[in-house]
């Protein structure tokens, strides 16, 4: 639609006013990004959602109220109790860093915006010049700016990239995709100038990427790869030397300048492709000099010498880099089990619509002229392909190159479709014949017939069939965006029976009883999905959060949730656990509460205690997994079993207690609670808060102290002396 | 200034490069290419040879002053790389930025070299020898500013 405006209006006036009208689509695509994330807060609140951005906000607030340096060697003693966490040294300071940098810019203009405003609305601000930075990318694809504006749309409001960057979803993918498609932007155009300021200004905003998201590594891997590809068709040139070296000298530097990274670029294997091709490079084009100084004959020998060399000093330094122990240093990636599912063929449509099909002619299109900035396009859509289709995650990576190259394919049938000017036969078979004489040799698909429409029923078939399924690609968007990706996870919203929309907001209830009802420093045990939630709402110190970087530490808080109380009581003392919280969604039908993870922290405590957690003994004999009357006598003692079904049956009449998620009937008498006590439960009791008992006053266990609180003192004295041991001073 | 000194610089030495190479297409083949199959050492110093006659004959002042420079930082480069295999890394951040100022410096300097080298000129339509050298000059401020923050 917006090449018909053009064109028509091109031949009235002229290039100032394409001008005019680029800025006006731009700003419109930036109004349409940020407009389209807005659902959540519109319906609900400007909150942020999810787990991990609460951690993020914290660190923000932290940064702002004191100053960059603090921030910067920040040693957090609010979680992980005991342990504490060197938070300056185990973050990507990023995404805190620019809000922070935005509010005080803000500040100075006389505008104070709250810092949770600036983090909420981080992300669709990012979403704006992420649409700018790939009509950026694009342009350095094909001559129509048509595709620019296309690919700026596309990415605009792909829900591929919105599923990540609603409006309270302040997490480091918020900046980063931004920064990874300017980087690559950044990197072609270093590329087709061969220059070394370019370079420079790639490798810094690649400095930036790293300081925002861990998955700074793709694009470490893909410049060399692409680097690789590259001289593989023999299409080394001064410029790819000149823009990849600048790249990774200046990059790799900037990188080691953020602590989390330090000296991974040069220790770990997923930097060594970049190092590698910076050798190679060196070696190549040393080889290209020598090659014009010296006759052929020569050069095969000068040839053969210099590879045996390499080889040799290779072999020598790789032996010595070993023996040094260089590569014995193991880092360990954390890896989480839950994201590495692959993805199922109906998410890439849910999140591509249209543009998925369209992005396999995309990319037979860059092989049509292959330059050097199509083999990028082609080499990215190949490892972005695959990694999506391997994890779920990844599809966030995917989608700029999707983008792209679905609007290479559109501007392309567009551009074609959309001439009015019926074209010259006789011209036209003169072109045809002379560039079959011209083009010879080489692939066949690289030769671009000559054909022009001539009827114009044709091009407004083709033209409207375009813009219908553009028009639905926007609807799709919106819809998806509306329905699947602007909920947020702290409150629950169900219907009314009429209609009317009724939120179930137990988590912030609780959250709030437990910062204004608890001392400052009382510890919170919970699983560790809610730790960064307790530390950020309810700011108390939790001992587990969703930074799972001590497994031990995690597998502590398991054995102690799946122990009976006798093992738990002392664990909690040892940690010093003043609150236990647990979710429990029985009441409401909330299916992602702690039974149903309990497995989880049954097979986390075995991976340590084996001989003390054993999974079988949470099964009944037949293998299923019970809490009715046939739970195992484990599970029934366990202790999060007690707390999640703790005076849980005085809700119904009896007979009919009813466990929504599980649908199931627990029998009448409810487990009894005697080393903790009941201090806090929600309105729907979702979140359901323990007291840790202190020790008894007069030295019993808990056990005999609430057996006798409970009146169940033995009717007849037993006269009979039970077997005492020797009382030791 | 600068640009008609260098003109007068280089457009010799590229009728030299011509020549040169001519010459050597022309002198070489009879006398080595029999004996070439059958002897590989002898051949061998004839390369070497050649390669230092083309440099000295084909390479411009400027760029040969370039070329010193490259190879005093290929000199403290090889100095800290022996010293950190004698005496250990212990301060591995600052033989890492002691040293990747070298590699990096080495490597732009390459850059500006390839840049301003006359034959390269159909490969950088939009980089005049000024433009490269701002470049230069901005690319290794970026360097020495990361090289410093990370020697601590």
């Amino acid at each position: 639609m917006t090449v018909k405006t053009q064109d028509t209006l091109a031949a009235v006036t002229g290039p100032n006013t394409r001008t005019l009208l680029r800025v006006v689509i731009l700003l419109l695509i930036a109004g349409a990004a940020v407009s389209s994330r807005l659902f959540s807060v519109i319906r609900f609140e400007s909150i942020i959602h999810e787990f991990d951005p609460w951690f993020n906000f914290r660190a923000t607030k932290y940064l702002v109220a004191n100053g960059f340096y603090k921030f910067w060697d920040w040693f957090d003693d609010r979680t992980w109790y005991p342990l504490g966490r060197v938070t300056g040294g185990t973050l990507y300071p990023g995404l805190m860093v620019t809000s922070g940098a935005i509010y005080h810019a803000l500040r100075a203009l006389a505008v104070p915006v709250d810092i949770r405003n600036i983090c909420v609305l981080l992300a669709p601000a990012f979403s704006g010049l992420t649409a700018y930075a790939s009509y950026l990318l694009t342009n350095e694809m094909v001559t129509s700016p048509s595709a620019g504006l296309l690919a700026a749309i596309f990415m605009g409001i792909a829900p591929g990239y919105i599923s990540r960057s609603v409006a309270g979803s302040y997490d480091n993918e918020a900046i980063a995709i931004f920064l990874l498609v300017f980087t690559f932007f950044l990197w072609i155009k270093a590329l087709k100038l061969g220059s070394m300021l370019w370079g420079a200004l790639c490798a810094l905003f690649y400095g930036y990427m790293v300081a925002s998201w861990g998955g700074y590594a793709f694009i470490t891997n893909l410049l060399p790869v692409h680097a690789l590809v590259l001289i593989g068709m023999g299409r080394y040139s001064t410029r790819l030397y000149v823009s990849y070296t600048t790249w990774y000298a200046l990059g790799t530097l900037a990188s080691m300048q953020i602590p989390f990274v330090g000296f991974l670029p040069v220790k770990t294997s997923e930097h060594m492709p970049a190092l590698g091709i910076f050798g190679f490079l060196q070696l190549i084009g040393f080889i290209q000099y020598v090659r014009s100084a010296i006759s052929g004959r020569q050069f095969h020998t000068f040839l053969a010498t210099l590879i045996l060399a390499t080889f040799a000093i290779g072999l020598g330094g790789l032996v010595a880099l070993t023996s040094l122990g260089y590569a014995k240093i193991h880092i360990p990636i954390i890896a989480s089990v839950s994201e590495h599912q692959p993805t199922a063929w109906p998410s890439f449509f849910f999140d591509l619509n249209f543009l998925i099909w369209l992005f396999p002619a995309g990319v037979y299109l860059c092989f049509q002229n292959l330059r050097d900035e199509h083999v990028f396009i082609v080499v990215y859509a190949i490892f972005g392909s695959y990694f999506a289709g391997v994890m779920v995650r990844l599809m966030l990576t995917l989608t700029p190159v999707v983008c792209v190259a679905a609007a290479m394919a559109v501007s392309q049938i567009l551009d074609t479709y959309l001439l009015v000017k019926e074209p010259d036969a006789e011209d036209l078979a003169r072109e045809a014949a002379d560039s079959a004489k011209k083009t010879s040799g080489g692939l066949r698909a690289m030769k671009k017939p000559k054909v022009g429409i001539y009827t114009n029923l044709s091009k407004v078939v083709i033209t409207s069939a375009m813009t219908i399924y553009l028009v639905m690609f926007v609807a799709h968007c919106t819809w998806v965006t509306s329905n699947a990706y602007s909920s947020p996870s702290v409150v629950l919203a169900s219907r009314m029976p009429d209609g009317s929309q009724h939120i179930i907001d137990d988590y912030r209830e609780a959250y709030q009883w437990l910062r204004q009802n608890t001392k400052e420093d009382a510890k919170i045990m919970s699983w560790w999905d809610y730790g960064y939630q307790i530390g950020g709402m309810a700011d108390r110190p939790t001992l587990v959060d969703n930074n799972t970087w001590n497994n031990t530490h995690i597998a502590t808080v398991g054995k102690a949730m799946s122990s009976r109380e006798e093992v738990s009581y002392p664990i909690m003392r040892q940690h010093e656990v003043d609150y236990v919280l647990v979710v429990f969604g029985g009441l409401l039908g909330y299916s992602g509460d702690d039974i149903n993870k309990f497995l989880w922290m049954v097979r986390i405590a075995e991976g340590i205690w084996p001989d003390e957690i054993k999974e079988r003994d949470f099964f009944t004999q037949r293998g299923e997994y019970r809490v009715d009357d046939g739970a195992t006598d484990t599970m029934k003692n366990s202790l999060m079993y007690k707390m999640s079904y703790y005076n849980y049956a005085s809700l119904f009449p009896a007979g009919q207690v009813t466990d929504r998620v599980r649908g199931v009937r627990l029998p009448d008498q409810g487990p009894v609670l005697n080393t903790v006590e009941e201090a806090f439960t929600s309105e729907n009791w979702i979140i359901r808060i323990y007291k840790v008992k202190d020790l008894d006053n007069v030295g019993r266990d808990h056990f005999s102290a609430a057996a006798f609180d409970r009146g169940q003192k033995k009717k007849k004295s037993q006269k009979k002396r039970g077997a005492r041991v020797l009382r030791v001073d | 200034m600068a640009p008609k000194k260098n003109a007068r610089d280089i457009t010799p030495s590229a009728a030299a490069t011509s020549q040169a190479s001519t010459a050597n297409a022309g002198s070489v083949p009879p006398q080595p290419k029999s004996v070439a199959a059958k002897r590989g050492a002898a051949n061998w110093d004839a390369v070497l040879q050649n390669i230092y006659q083309h440099y000295v004959d084909a390479t411009p002042q400027r760029t040969k002053l370039v070329d010193v420079f490259l190879l005093f930082l290929v000199v403290v480069g090889a100095i800290q790389f022996l010293y950190c295999v004698l005496a250990g890394n212990f301060p591995f951040n600052a033989f890492l930025s002691g040293f990747s100022a070298t590699v990096g410096q080495f490597v732009l300097t390459i850059s500006l070299r390839i840049q301003t080298t006359e034959s390269n000129k159909n490969d950088f339509p939009s980089v005049s020898p000024e433009r490269a050298f701002a470049d230069y000059v901005v690319c290794s401020l970026i360097l020495h500013f990361f090289c410093v923050n990370f020697i601590n």
